[in-house]
């Protein structure tokens, strides 16, 4: 009598077992890329709006003032790897600056940040 | 030439904590208040005690509204419950403390010479219980410690924060919170000056940032939408999770230290419990 309760003990977790490494594959299985838009919008990711407006893009959404604004990016950052090492690590060029160091502290990746540089771009 | 950058890096240390030995706790609290003055001349000083509101009419219109019947009142009276309720030797709270609790909070953090240590209102009240024969509370649990203190700071209600630093210890601890304050920690390298001292009053995505003179007047808080219960401390651990640190121990030495200095800034202005807060 005992063994027939075994046997369905071991299957359910063993079902059990199955589906928690199914759901652990599909958590781990890479979603669709973020844009650079999202990036900067994601509060764990770039977080731009949270300090920075962005006036020229009508869904950046945000009340913030403790930063410049984000507007004519390509004209003030002629040289594109200035705006990339600004959001690498902004503390080299104002050690005083609240800035994080987006690269130095792995905030983001190294394609996440050209990603947002190619999006601060067009504002 | 790397060498003589070295050196005249050290040599700038020394000045600078030169420097930061000179400001005594008066002066550190005056240019605090001075800073916000300057900045926001239009806010008067007993209003720093709302922080964020201060900048807000709308939001304080809605916590005025919000505090004629705050809806965690009945947090504070399961609070007043455990207040009341006799030690097992039938002793109260009320007799650990002069005039039976009522204004007291401001006193605290206090140093204590003997102990050679700071010393909160929250480890007061387990001093109490441990005298009386009780087990201490956890400083960290909601439940216990956050209930209580959640009414007992009401009896100091109107009290002016009274907080004093006097001798060598009490100096140290002082310094030891203010480096706290001012240290960027965390992947997102913010230190509470960050944000708090160099963007007081400024809008980090949708809310105002408050200012430091004032921050440590009206706690507990109950927060949110789910009116969470924090303490003081519980508020440290949660802005060090935020900039992804690894938050201290809720009631060990360094926050301790962070709520002596943090409180000290708050001199001379009323204490409120318990407060709504976002």
């Amino acid at each position: 009598m005992e063994k027939p309760i075994a046997i369905v003990t071991a299957a359910s977790l063993s079902l059990l077992l199955a589906a928690t490494f199914m759901s652990a594959a599909r958590a781990a299985a890479p979603g669709p890329e973020p844009s650079g838009q999202e990036l900067a919008f994601d509060n764990r990711k770039g977080n731009c709006l949270a300090c920075h407006a962005m006036p020229g893009d009508p869904k950046a959404v945000t009340s913030t003032n403790v930063a410049p604004p984000l507007v004519g990016m390509a004209a003030r950052f002629p040289d594109r790897s200035k705006l990339y090492g600004q959001i690498w690590d902004a503390t080299r060029s104002n050690p005083d600056t609240a800035m994080p160091p987006f690269g130095k502290n792995g905030i983001l990746t190294d394609t996440e940040i050209n990603k947002v540089v190619d999006y601060v771009y067009g504002l | 030439m790397k060498r003589a950058t070295w050196i005249l890096s050290c040599l700038g240390m020394l000045a600078f904590s030169a420097d930061a030995m000179s400001v005594s706790p008066e002066q550190e609290r005056l240019k605090s208040v001075q800073a916000v003055q300057k900045k926001y001349p239009d806010i008067k000083f007993e209003d720093y005690v709302y922080g964020a509101l201060a900048f807000s009419a709308d939001a304080k219109a809605q916590y005025d509204n919000m505090m004629a019947f705050p809806p965690f009142e009945s947090e504070i009276d399961k609070g007043r419950a455990l207040w009341e309720t006799p030690f097992r030797n039938g002793r109260h709270y009320a007799d650990c403390f002069p005039g039976g609790g009522k204004n007291v909070a401001g006193n605290y953090p206090y140093y204590d010479e003997t102990m050679k240590k700071v010393v909160t209102f929250e480890m007061a009240l387990n001093q109490c219980r441990t005298k009386n024969g009780e087990a201490a509370y956890k400083s960290s649990d909601m439940n216990t410690m956050g209930l209580l203190t959640a009414y007992a700071r009401t009896l100091s209600d109107g009290m002016l924060m009274n907080v004093k630093v006097k001798g060598d210890g009490a100096l140290a601890a002082f310094e030891s919170g203010r480096r706290f304050f001012y240290q960027r920690r965390g992947q997102l390298n913010f230190s509470c000056a960050s944000c708090h001292v160099g963007h007081v009053g400024e809008i980090l995505r949708t809310e105002y940032l408050s200012m430091l003179p004032g921050q440590a007047t009206h706690w507990p808080a109950f927060r949110g939408g789910d009116y969470a219960l924090f303490t003081l401390q519980r508020r440290y651990s949660a802005c060090n999770q935020l900039v992804r640190a690894v938050p201290m121990e809720i009631g060990g030495e360094e926050y301790n230290n962070l709520e002596y200095f943090h409180s000290y800034l708050s001199n001379g202005l009323p204490l409120k419990a318990s407060v709504f807060r976002k």
